[in-house]
Parts: structure tokens; sequence; C-alpha cells
């Protein structure tokens, strides 16, 4: 170890694998992974979700997982929860859904209107 | 691909002992089954605090706390949970008072009221990877230290945050640094206690298995401050697992460069060994310690020479604890001001205490200094179990002496509790309620002292064990008038008389509870009474003959056949040959043996 140049360069290495535990998450991603949504494929859209938000190393968000939402006909259901928003519920997801949600709604701010299925209201 | 799931089993003593590596071997494979390998990580961490629940399994990022897993749950957590995203609810905490299912483990009242500063890092990383220790800001302050200040300017900081030794006497960190820094000698030491060795303690333990690295890194700047390039972590033999991965974490450091030669390229070097001590209760001692290092026999000397002047091998040694130095590595980051801006007036910071006896909460707990011992045993401790009242909490351990419940409102710091006749000590906290003793744990304490006693000074040898011989006297019915007296007047001359910090304190619970409960002793000396039906030598069986059904239950279980009577016949206890053990009482299924204590009036 010969500088704290160096000493940095490990931690930001280091954080990565930590960071499930340290974060501070402003916008959550929840997919249902009741059995039907697994059926439908919400285990490919749960780990598409992880895979690009660590990709885009998008650090305040945080990807979790919830049981049956009572929506099955339009499973993988997803919500994005945000603080002091409305919690935006997409519905029928597929990976490739997964990138331009991630794309617009969670880097851009906007709402990818054709997906939604509801708005929860806080 | 990346984890979506981090599993953190607990692996402190205490999850370990209740089997939470069976859990973590069968969570791997049930993980495997599912086909949630690539997912999920499963880590091992250090001693999260809350034992009481234990085995205890963290899973971020929802931070959802498991209680009591048992292996057969993992199964059913894996399915529904890692799979399915439903929390099994059964295994979360429950609100004692709301009976509302908690499921986020800050919102536990056991955590919320704690502030951790030296536990921060227990029960969240991998205590055995460097690297996760490095993601929080390990090795930070080393690196600040060495490239950006000078000694004065750490050993200032340091006196800016009004640290005192955690090991129990309080003395300020920055003195003995400054001492062992100004001392004149060729080579310089710096040592590690990690010889916690008071019945109930086990804070010292928790940090060094749950986060080795922090001790390493705080021995380090204190190394750099006193011009040492040596030291030495103390470990108790008994544990085997704080060896371990302080072993581990040295050599990792080493290869890292945290720990060998020119540091930082700052031209300091530091190597670190670690010496494991025989389990000698003396050797927590700084003399006793040293000369157990030196590989000599682990008795006291005299002081002075303090060993900041004349320690290990006669060369200036600076000796700290375990959380003194975990301290540290905070107080350089973020400043000596913001260091003591907690606290009280005379003691700044945290202090880590080990709840364990008539407390519900048993485990670790890091509060601010100045909290009172009323939020420590009720908010943070639960209070005793089954709604029981708890009379005293024995603070200091073998050391230390006992409150009294009117004192609970104190708040906790070095002076509070000397003034009560207590001790912060290294922070063992027991909780008594009225099914305690205060006679026999007393007695218990000092048979503890009485055996650990090194021999080398009379006061301790011979005055701890007339002291003994009497409290025993005591117990077993046989105390006479001016017992209590003689105790008092023996236990002050040892205090001022004994070598060492042992035999100087070890009086110390029998006095204090002479001191709060002096009636407890007169009962046991003149009614031969004890009210808690503790001291069996006490306590009288006998048969309600209006109660008994004569079933011989009593007596099949009598291990010395002194219960009269069968089938039909009303059974009597033959009092002269009875043992007391209790056996009787325990089955009888009528509730028609009686337990009494004291003479009948």
């Amino acid at each position: 170890m010969k500088n704290l140049e160096e000493l940095r360069k490990l931690r930001e290495k280091a954080q990565k694998n930590i960071k499930l535990r340290s974060q501070d998450a402003k916008i959550k991603v929840v997919v249902g992974m009741g059995t039907s949504g697994i059926a439908a494929g919400a285990r490919e859209v749960l780990n598409k979700f992880i895979n690009e938000i660590n990709e885009r190393d998008l650090d305040d968000v945080m990807v979790t997982q919830t049981g049956e939402k009572g929506m099955s006909s339009q499973e993988p259901i997803v919500e994005i929860r945000e603080e002091n928003k409305p919690t935006i519920v997409y519905g029928e997801m597929n990976p490739d859904k997964v990138e331009e949600v991630v794309e617009k709604h969670i880097v851009n701010g906007k709402v990818v209107e054709e997906y939604v299925v509801s708005v929860e209201e806080e | 691909m990346a984890q979506r799931l981090n599993v953190l089993v607990c692996s402190g003593a205490s999850c370990l002992s209740s089997g939470s590596i069976e859990i973590k071997k069968k969570m791997l494979e049930e993980i495997k089954k599912a086909g949630l390998e690539d997912e999920i990580r499963i880590i091992e961490t250090g001693c999260m605090g809350p034992c009481e629940l234990g085995p205890v399994i963290l899973v971020y990022p929802d931070e959802i706390l498991y209680k009591k897993v048992k292996k057969k749950d993992v199964e059913e957590i894996v399915e529904n949970h890692f799979l399915k995203g439903r929390p099994v609810e059964r295994l979360l905490y429950k609100s004692p008072e709301t009976e509302k299912l908690i499921k986020k483990h800050e919102e536990i009242d056991y955590f919320k009221k704690q502030k951790k500063i030296v536990l921060r890092n227990c029960g969240m990383i991998d205590p055995e990877s460097l690297e996760e220790y490095v993601a929080l800001d390990g090795y930070e302050a080393l690196g600040k230290a060495l490239t950006e200040m000078s000694r004065d300017e750490v050993l200032k900081e340091i006196e800016t945050s009004g640290l005192r030794g955690r090991g129990g006497a309080g003395f300020p960190t920055h003195l003995k640094w400054k001492f062992t820094k100004d001392a004149e000698g060729d080579q310089k030491f710096v040592v590690c206690n990690a010889d916690e060795g008071d019945p109930g303690a086990f804070m010292d333990r928790s940090v060094v298995e749950g986060d080795p690295h922090t001790v390493l890194e705080g021995m380090a700047i204190a190394g750099y401050v006193v011009g040492a390039s040596k030291g030495y972590i103390y470990v108790r033999a008994e544990y085997p697992l704080a060896i371990e991965r302080l072993r581990k974490a040295i050599k990792d450091a080493k290869e890292y460069g945290f720990l060998g030669e020119n540091i930082f390229d700052s031209g300091f070097d530091f190597d670190l060994e670690v010496r494991i001590g025989a389990g000698a209760f003396v050797c927590g001692e700084e003399t006793a310690l040293i000369h157990s290092i030196e590989g000599k026999r682990g008795t006291p000397r005299p002081r002075p020479p303090y060993p900041s002047i004349s320690g290990l091998w006669e060369k200036p040694t600076n000796l700290n604890n375990v959380e003194t130095y975990a301290n540290v590595r905070h107080i350089i980051l973020k400043g000596g001001d913001w260091f003591a801006s907690i606290g009280t007036e005379s003691s700044k910071g945290t202090k880590v205490f080990a709840l364990s006896g008539d407390i519900q909460n048993t485990g670790l707990a890091e509060v601010p200094m100045g909290t009172t011992i009323n939020e420590l045993i009720y908010d943070i401790g639960g209070g005793a179990p089954e709604g029981k009242e708890i009379k005293a909490v024995q603070l200091g351990g073998p050391s230390g002496g006992c409150i009294t419940k009117e004192y609970f409102d104190t708040p906790i710091d070095y002076e509070s509790l000397t003034e009560l006749g207590a001790m912060m000590g290294s922070g063992g906290v027991i909780a008594m309620s009225q099914d305690t003793c205060m006679v026999n744990t007393a007695k218990f304490f000092l048979d503890f002292n009485t055996f650990e006693s090194c021999g080398k000074c009379t006061p301790c040898r011979v005055g701890l064990k007339q002291m003994y011989k009497m409290l025993d006297k005591i117990t077993k019915g046989e105390g006479e008038k001016g017992d209590i007296d003689k105790l008092v007047e023996l236990g002050e001359s040892i205090k001022k008389t004994a070598l060492c910090g042992l035999g100087q304190t070890a009086p110390n619970p029998v006095l204090s509870t002479i001191k709060y409960f002096r009636n407890e002793y007169r009962q046991h000396i003149e009614n031969k009474k004890c009210s808690a039906m503790v001291c069996t030598d006490l306590l009288t069986y006998t048969i309600d003959p209006d109660k008994c059904k004569a079933c011989t239950l009593c007596a099949q279980n009598c291990p010395v056949d002194c219960i009269d009577g069968e089938r039909g016949v009303v059974h009597e206890i033959r009092e002269d040959e009875c043992i007391k053990c209790g056996n009787c009482y325990d089955v009888c299924p009528f509730d028609a043996v009686i337990k009494t204590t004291g003479e009948l009036e």
C-alpha cells in the first residue's frame, strides 16, 4: 500500500461487494415473485434489473422482491417506488422492457406509460 | 452475474453454539437446489448483538431479521422468501408490547436506542475479508495519519476526543500514548489487552471476532504516535475463533501492506503478533500480562514504573484494551470534536455493554456514555423475563459492585458508577431479579476471585480465602453475629493492601452487596432465611397432608429415599435426611410439597 490513492481504488472495487448492505436507496424496484409471477418469467425480470442497475452503477437504486400482488393476469409485475412520488406499477414485463424502464424511468425519470398497469398514490 | 441478496448469518459465539454453522450449510444446499447460487451470497458475520434471539439471520437489501432460526426452517426461508419474496412471518421479530411484526431490524427497540461506533461493522461485514473492511473506510484513518498528519497532530486529535481506556479504569488514552511517546528507549511496543476474563463479559471477543481489522488499525496508529515498530495482541486461549480471525487479519494486512515495512510509503514500519494466554484472570492486569508475553509466570509487580516507561522487556510499552483501539480510527476519520460531542462531561463516546442475567434481551449493546441504567436494562434489555422486577445490576464483573433500582436513573459514566460503589469495568452488566440472592451472588464472585488470585501477595491470597469462608458459612446457615462487620473490615483492608488491581477490587462485590442489601445478610445470619430461596441449606421441604394424594411420585424421585408413605398413605419428608435437592417440589402434580425458608416462628 503506497498511498491513499491506491487505498481508494481498492475501496471502490470492494464497495461493489457490499453495496446491498450499505446503500441508501432513493428508488426501490419491487418485483412480484409469487408462483404465477415466477411462472410468467419474474426471475428473469428480477435478474435483468439487478444486472442493468449494476452495469450502470446506479448506487441509489435497490432491487427487491415481494409475493403475489393479486394481478396474476399481468405478471410479471414490477413496482417502482420513490419517496414523495406515486408508485408506478408495470405489468407483463420481460427483460427487453426492463432495459427500457431502467433507461427511461429510473435513469431519466420518465415513466414508460405503455407498460403501466396502475399508479398508486402514496 | 450481480447478486441481489446478501444473507448475513451471525456466527458470533452465541449463535455458533446454537447451530448457525449448520444453518449456513443447509442454506447453501437449499440455494443450490433452487438454482439461486449466482443471485444470493451468504456471509458469515461477527456478533450482531441480540444473542437472545439467536441464531440470527439478516437479509439485505431489505434488512429483514430472522430470529431463532432452526435448520428445519431453512427450506421455507429459501423457497418463500429468497425465491418468492415472502418473508417467513413466524420467524420475524414481534414487538413485545404491540405484538406487531417488525421486519426491518433497525426498527427493533434493541437496535433503535443504540449508537454504534465500535460495533459499526460487527454483524455487517465478513470479518475474514479485508476487502469488506476497506469498503467501509477501513485503513483510511491509518493512511490519513501516516501521510497527512504528524505524530503530534494525531495525539492532539485523541486528546480532543477525550477517549479514555475502555478496559475499566478509564485512564485518558492520550496521556498513556504521550508517556510512551516521550519515554526514552531504542525499541518501543504497543500491546492490546484482549484477555477478557470477567464472567458475563464478551464485548472484546465480539469486536475481535466481528471486526478484527479495526483493532489492527487502531494499534498501528498508536504505534505511529508512540514510535513503536512492533505490537502484540494478547488473547486468551478460550477464544479460538478470535485468535484464528486475528491471525488471518494480520496475514491479509501484511499482504496488502497495511502492516509491515514502509506502510503508505511513510517510512513507518509496524508488525503485529498474536500471543495466547492460558486463561488466568490475573493476566488481564497489565504488568502480569506483560510478564506472560515475555514467557514468564503471569504475576503482577508493583507500579511504578508504569509500562509506558518500562513495560515489555523493560521497554516503553503502550497497553490499551480492544475497545479503546477500536475507537481510534473513527476519531481520526471524523475528528476529536465529533467524538467529544457524544457522551457526558467527563466520559466521551460510547461504551459497549454485555447484558446478561435476569434480562430478556441478553446480548451486546453499544450506547452513548450518559445513557441511564434504566434505558440500558429496560429500553434495550427489555427488563426481566415474566414481568419480574430487576432489583439490582452488577456492573464491572468480579471487580465491580451492584447498583440498586433506586439509582437506575443514573447516567452511566466512569465517575457516576465509581461513586455508587460499582465501576465501569470492561462493561459486563448482570441483571438480578427478586430470585437472586445477593449473598450467594457475592459468594460466586468471591469464589471466582479467590480461585484466580495468583498468590503473590498475602492480602489477596489469604484475605480473600477468609472472606470466602465467612460467606460460605453464612449461606449454610452457620453465620454468627458480627460476621458482617468482620467482612467489611477485612474487605477494606484487602483493598488497601493488595498488590494489583485484582486484589484491590476483589472485595467490591461483597462490600457493595453489604452496603445495599445488608438486610439480606442479616436474614441469612439471624433468621437462617434466604428470601430468594437460593441458598439450599436454608430451605425446608415439607408435605401438606391435606393436599397430598399419596401418589408416591415424590418418593420415587427422591435420590436419598427420605420420603415415607405409600400409595394411599400420606407422605412425609424426614427432614434430617433431606438433601434439599428440590426434586419432590418439582415433580408433585398437586403442589403438596411446600418450600419454606427461615426459622419457624
